[in-house]
């Protein structure tokens, strides 16, 4: 098993998370350097996902990488009956490094015992997709200067939003506020809220975003699906609460910044594209340097 | 002279005494620690008025002991159960059972969407919760509870 693997963002000390945003951050100002040549990346990606697949592939290529893998798990011998541990062992022999999504949780973390090179995990299934959380952290630092005793508001779907409960389990290291604000179908599980209350963190609960967003410094926004709620009509008296308007922000202070996991429906509305406290296709773009950061560390390749 | 009523279940000269096993968990355990299986002589029984509330059940098994694997199975089933160690009629050693830190390859997880239950992968939890018997799967990360806890064969 090789230890430079990253599956879960608990992989990542305190320490670790900061070396790697600052890594991203030297990445940012310099995003082409020839730091993986002469290396193959394995891109495996089982389930398809073509906003973190190209993420990570232009990382790679702009580090003068080369990679080797497949997009969808029927292009691959999986649909012959090929075992993820016999994939992952072929693999194992042709790469330096494995990036890989796959619909069954835990096969990340099977993964980096059954290979000896280092596995990124990109997503498996409903559990981790750590690589998302340290580009919403490198967002954060990047606009707030620090990651320190902020102020976050988390809006929408945050009982099944992988990337909400991800994102508060790593910020809960740096003494955060949180604010949740959802719908009641969709609100944060109780076992996260034990978590933050045991840590001694402040959270608040609300219905409505209106509440709390002129204070706050992070706005975090996801989507409210149709298909999580057991009443459609349940659905449809909500669907509006939860939109961002432009007009919404006239009070909120400077630094705030508007982040979102993308893809974006209808939730951030397109008047608030303008608005330069908007920030989520700047985050995106941060995922490349977030992971690029990511890469080097799990090859330990120095500058 | 009224015959005294309770069933005398005979000492046992070498082997294992496993006390205070919960009433209705007798057979879970005779189950889980596979001695249906065994050649050895076996005696139990339930019902048997406990000293602590309620009612408990005993297995006497003549020449067995348990290992760790033994002792980490008997712990998710009957957590405050005794082990007598026999020798020559006499206790030797008592144990308590002890619910470890981690237990591996004994219990199913029950995410259906968990590797474990998907391919051939030994499953494999940290005890989060001693008292109600709470296991954090090492793979999919999800909680399989004292309710759900499934013994795989």
């Amino acid at each position: 098993m090789n230890n430079n693997s990253l599956v879960s963002i608990f992989d990542y000390s305190k320490e670790e998370v900061i070396e790697v945003l600052k890594l991203a951050s030297e990445f940012e100002k310099n995003p082409n350097q020839d730091l993986l040549n002469g290396k193959v990346v394995a891109s495996l990606f089982f389930e398809p996902s073509t906003r973190t697949r190209l993420s990570f592939e232009t990382a790679i290529q702009r580090l003068g990488g080369r990679i080797i893998g497949f997009s969808d798990a029927s292009s691959s011998s999986v649909k012959k009956g090929e075992t993820l541990k016999d994939t992952i062992k072929m693999v194992d022999n042709y790469a330096d490094l494995i990036v890989m999504r796959h619909p069954i949780e835990g096969s990340a973390r099977y993964a980096s015992e059954v290979a000896n090179i280092p596995v990124i995990n990109a997503g498996d299934g409903a559990n981790q997709h750590p690589t998302q959380t340290m580009l919403d952290l490198y967002t954060i630092y990047q606009t707030q200067g620090t990651l320190e005793n902020l102020d976050i508001t988390l809006v929408g779907d945050l009982k099944y939003g992988r990337t909400v409960h991800s994102l508060i389990m790593a910020l809960s290291r740096f003494n955060p506020t949180f604010h949740f604000v959802a719908p009641k179908e969709l609100e944060m599980p109780a076992g996260y809220k034990v978590y933050l209350e045991e840590k001694g963190i402040a959270y608040t609960e609300h219905l409505e975003m209106e509440e709390v967003i002129d204070n706050t410094d992070i706005l975090y926004m996801t989507r409210v699906q149709r298909e999580r709620f057991a009443e459609p009509l349940e659905y449809e008296k909500v669907k509006d609460v939860y939109v961002l308007c432009n007009s919404m922000l006239d009070n909120t202070k400077d630094n705030l910044r508007i982040l979102h996991p993308l893809p974006r429906v209808n939730e951030i509305s397109v008047d608030v594209d303008e608005n330069p406290k908007a920030y989520y296709f700047q985050q995106a773009l941060n995922g490349v340097y977030a992971r690029q950061a990511i890469i080097c560390k799990s090859l330990n390749l120095k500058k | 002279m009224v015959k005294d009523k309770e069933l005398q279940v005979s000492a046992i000269e070498n082997g294992t005494v496993i006390d205070h096993i919960p009433d209705n968990q007798l057979f879970k355990v005779i189950h889980v620690l596979g001695l249906q299986n065994i050649d050895n002589l076996i005696t139990f029984g339930r019902g048997y008025k406990s000293s602590r509330d309620g009612k408990k059940g005993i297995i006497k098994i003549e020449n067995k002991f348990l290992d760790d694997a033994d002792v980490n199975k008997l712990a998710l089933v009957a957590p405050s159960a005794k082990i007598n160690i026999i020798k020559d009629f006499e206790v030797i050693e008592k144990k308590c059972v002890q619910v470890p830190d981690s237990i591996v390859g004994i219990v199913k997880c029950v995410n259906p969407m968990c590797i474990t239950n998907q391919e051939h992968v030994t499953t494999k939890f940290a005890v989060v919760d001693k008292e109600n018997l709470s296991l954090k799967c090492h793979y999919c990360e999800k909680i399989t509870d004292n309710e759900n806890i499934r013994i795989v064969e």
